[in-house]
C-alpha cells in the first residue's frame, strides 16, 4: 500500500471534492473537508518520511513507462512543499468552518468545499509531478478554482468579481505562456517527462542546436511563471484579488499558491533546465535579482501606504515573494536554503496573519486601521497572534523570519552580491513601518465609538494560533526544518 | 420562439439523431477520430436546441438542473473510478489491464470506453450548464 502513496495524495482531494457536491447545507461538507484534508497531511508526511529515508520516491501513473506517460516524482524539494501546502491545507480547512458559515450563502457551502478541495487537488498535483504538460493541466485546475473562491467574496465586498476577473485575465495570460514554452520544448525534444526532458536539452545545448528555439522556452517560461508567482513588476491581480476574496481563502491562497508557483520556477529553472545554464548563460541570476530588489523596495513602499489591513498583508506577501526569488537567484547552496526555509516560514507567518485577520472580520466585519484601534484589549489572543506574526515579518531575531533571512544575507553575501544582502535589511526596516502602523492601532488608539467586541471563536483562535506558534517554534528552533530544506538544496543543486 | 411550427419539427426530428451521434462520437473514440471530449459536446447540443426553441423553463422540466450538476460531477467520478478499481485490484491508478486480470486487452478496452464516457458525460452537463446559466442572465434582464 505505501508504494500508493503519491497517487493517493492527488485522488483524495479530487474524491473528496467531487463529493462534498452531493452534501447537503449543514455542516456535513466542511467536516468532510477537513476529514480528508487530515488524512491528506498524514499522506504527505508518510511520503516525507519515504524521501528522507529512501531517496526519490517514483510513481508511474497507468504503469507507463515515464518516456510516454504520467510519472510522479518526489524528491527532498518537492516533498517539503507538499508537507508545507498539506498542512496549511489541513489548518485553514478547520478554521474555514466558522469564518465561511459567516460569510458565505449557507446553500453554497457545498460548492465552496468542492472548490477548496479540488483546489488543493490542483496545487498538490502541480508539485508531485514530473510530467512538464502535466503541471499545466493541474496548474489550470487550481487556477479556475481559486478564481471561484475569491469571487464567492462577493457577499461582503462586491468589489471580489472585479479583483477575481483581472486574477482571472493576468493568470489566464501566464498560464498560456508556460504552455507555449512547454510546447517549444516538447517540439524540439519530443519528451514531457521532466529529467527526460533535462537530458534531451543537454545533448542539444552542447550541439549548439535550436539555440534561438531554447531561448525562446526559456523567455515564456519565466515570463508566465513570474506572472504565477506575482513576482514585481507583474504582481497587480495579487493585491485586490488577497483583500476581498473570503478570510479563509486569503488565509489558503496566500500560504500556499504563489508557494507553489515559487516552486514551479524553481522546478524548471534547476530541472529542466541545467541550474548553470538558466542562472549563468541565461543570465536568470541578475534578472531576477534586480527585479526581486527593485520588487522589495516598492512593495514595501506601497504597504506602508495603505489603510486596508489585508491589503497591507498582500503587498507584505509580494516583498515576501521577493526575497524567495532573491534567494533561488542567488544560485548558491545558502541561497536555496534561505529561499525554501523562507517558504515554510512565510506560509506559516502570513497564512496566520490572514486568518488572525479573518477573526477581526468575524466580529467586527471591516479590517481598515480604524477598525482595528483598541481591538487589542477586546480580542488579546488573536492580537497578539497578529503581531507575533508581524515580528516574523520584520524578521525579528528570535522569529521564523529572521531564521531564513540570515541564510538569505549569508547566501547573499557568499557570492558578493553586497546590494542585494542591503536590501534585504531595508526591506526590513519597510516592513517595521507597515507592522508598526497596524500594532499602533491595536495597542495604542482609541476608537472612534465604543463598541461591543468579544473574542473570536475558540477554533478559529486555536488554529492562528498554532500557525504563528509554529513560526516561533522554527524561529527558535530551526534545525529540524533546515536540514529539510537543506536537503532539498541539495537536491536540486545537485541534481544537474 | 414556440410559435414557430417549422423550426419546433425539425428539432424534435433533429435531437434524437444528434444525440445518437453524440453517442456514437464518444463510443468511437478510442479506435478513431472522436472521443468523450467531441462527443460530449455534440450530446449537450441536443439539449441546448431544445433549450433554444422551447425556453429553458422546458429544458428545465426535461433535465432538472440539480441533475444536470449531478451527473457533471459523476462524469468525473466515473473516469476516477475507473482508475481507483485499478489501484484497488493491485495495480496502479488508472491501470486498465486489471479490470479483467486474466485478459488485459479487455480490461484496456472496457477501461479506456468508460473513461471517455466519463468525459462525455462531464463535457455535456457543464455545457448545459453553461447555457442555464447565460439562459438565466438573458432572461431576468
Amino acid at each position: 500500500m505505501t508504494s500508493q502513496l503519491p497517487v493517493l495524495l492527488i485522488i483524495l482531494p479530487l474524491f473528496g471534492g467531487l463529493f462534498a457536491l452531493f452534501m447537503g447545507k449543514g455542516l456535513l461538507p466542511w467536516m468532510w473537508a477537513t476529514l480528508v484534508t487530515g488524512v491528506m497531511l498524514v499522506v504527505s508526511l508518510l511520503l516525507f518520511g519515504q524521501v528522507q529515508e529512501h531517496g526519490v520516491v517514483e510513481y508511474l501513473l497507468g504503469n507507463w513507462p515515464p518516456e510516454y506517460g504520467i510519472g510522479y516524482r518526489i524528491d527532498a524539494m518537492n516533498g517539503f512543499i507538499l508537507v508545507v501546502v498539506s498542512f496549511i491545507a489541513f489548518i485553514s480547512t478547520i478554521y474555514a468552518g466558522k469564518s465561511v458559515d459567516s460569510e458565505i450563502p449557507r446553500d453554497r457551502g457545498r460548492l465552496f468545499y468542492a472548490l477548496w478541495l479540488l483546489f488543493l487537488c490542483g496545487l498538490l498535483g502541480i508539485t508531485i509531478t514530473g510530467d512538464a504538460f502535466n503541471v499545466y493541466v493541474l496548474l489550470e485546475i487550481s487556477s479556475l478554482t481559486v478564481y471561484a473562491l475569491i469571487a464567492m467574496g462577493k457577499g461582503r465586498d462586491r468589489r471580489a468579481l472585479t479583483a477575481s476577473l483581472r486574477y482571472l485575465i493576468l493568470g489566464s495570460v501566464g498560464a498560456s505562456f508556460i504552455l507555449l514554452g512547454i510546447g517549444y520544448l516538447l517540439m524540439i525534444t519530443g519528451t514531457l517527462n521532466m529529467m527526460d526532458m533535462h537530458e534531451q536539452l543537454q545533448l542539444l545545448i552542447a550541439q549548439g542546436k535550436y539555440e534561438k528555439t531554447i531561448l525562446v522556452a526559456f523567455a515564456f517560461l519565466l515570463v508566465g511563471l513570474s506572472i504565477k508567482m506575482a513576482l514585481f513588476p507583474l504582481h497587480m491581480w495579487l493585491p485586490n484579488a488577497y483583500t476581498y476574496a473570503p478570510s479563509a481563502v486569503s488565509g489558503l491562497v496566500a500560504a500556499t499558491a504563489t508557494k507553489v508557483g515559487v516552486y514551479m520556477a524553481i522546478r524548471f529553472l534547476f530541472t529542466i533546465f541545467e541550474p548553470s545554464f538558466s542562472f549563468i548563460e541565461m543570465s536568470a541570476s541578475q534578472c531576477l535579482l534586480v527585479f526581486a530588489c527593485i520588487g522589495v523596495v516598492v512593495t514595501g513602499i506601497q504597504a506602508i501606504r495603505q489603510d486596508n489591513v489585508k491589503t497591507i498583508l498582500a503587498y507584505s506577501s509580494l516583498g515576501q515573494i521577493c526575497y524567495i526569488v532573491m534567494g533561488f537567484a542567488l544560485y548558491n547552496e545558502d541561497g536555496l536554503t534561505g529561499s525554501t526555509m523562507h517558504i515554510l516560514n512565510h506560509a506559516l507567518i502570513k497564512g496566520g496573519m490572514f486568518l488572525s485577520l479573518g477573526c477581526v472580520v468575524y466580529k467586527v466585519g471591516a479590517i481598515h486601521l480604524k477598525d482595528l484601534r483598541g481591538l487589542g484589549r477586546k480580542m488579546p489572543f488573536t492580537m497578539a497572534a497578529f503581531t507575533m506574526g508581524g515580528l516574523g515579518l520584520i524578521g525579528f531575531p528570535l522569529t521564523a523570519g529572521f531564521v531564513s533571512k540570515w541564510f538569505l544575507v549569508k547566501g547573499a553575501l557568499e557570492s558578493g552580491h553586497w546590494m542585494v544582502a542591503a536590501v534585504i535589511m531595508f526591506g526590513s526596516v519597510l516592513a517595521l513601518i507597515y507592522v508598526w502602523r497596524v500594532v499602533e492601532a491595536i495597542y495604542f488608539q482609541e476608537p472612534e465609538e465604543e463598541k461591543e467586541v468579544t473574542e473570536a471563536p475558540f477554533s478559529m483562535v486555536w488554529c492562528t494560533w498554532i500557525l504563528i506558534g509554529l513560526s516561533l517554534i522554527v524561529g527558535l528552533w530551526a534545525t529540524l526544518p533546515e536540514e529539510a530544506a537543506r536537503s532539498a538544496a541539495q537536491a536540486m543543486l545537485g541534481a544537474g | 420562439m414556440e410559435d414557430q411550427v417549422v423550426l419546433r419539427v425539425v428539432a424534435k426530428i433533429m435531437i434524437p439523431f444528434i444525440i445518437i451521434f453524440g453517442l456514437y462520437v464518444i463510443t468511437h473514440g478510442d479506435f478513431g477520430p472522436g472521443g468523450g471530449f467531441q462527443g460530449g459536446v455534440i450530446l449537450a447540443s441536443a439539449f441546448i436546441l431544445y433549450g433554444l426553441v422551447f425556453g429553458r423553463e422546458e429544458l428545465a422540466k426535461a433535465v432538472p438542473p440539480r441533475i444536470v450538476e449531478a451527473f457533471a460531477a459523476f462524469g468525473v467520478l466515473l473516469y476516477s473510478g475507473v482508475g481507483l478499481y485499478g489501484l484497488l485490484s493491485g495495480g496502479n491508478f488508472l491501470d486498465y489491464s486489471y479490470i479483467t486480470p486474466h485478459d488485459p486487452r479487455t480490461g484496456e478496452a472496457w477501461g479506456i470506453i468508460l473513461v471517455e464516457y466519463g468525459v462525455g458525460i462531464t463535457v455535456a452537463t457543464v455545457m448545459i450548464i453553461i447555457y442555464n446559466m447565460i439562459a438565466e442572465r438573458i432572461g431576468d434582464e
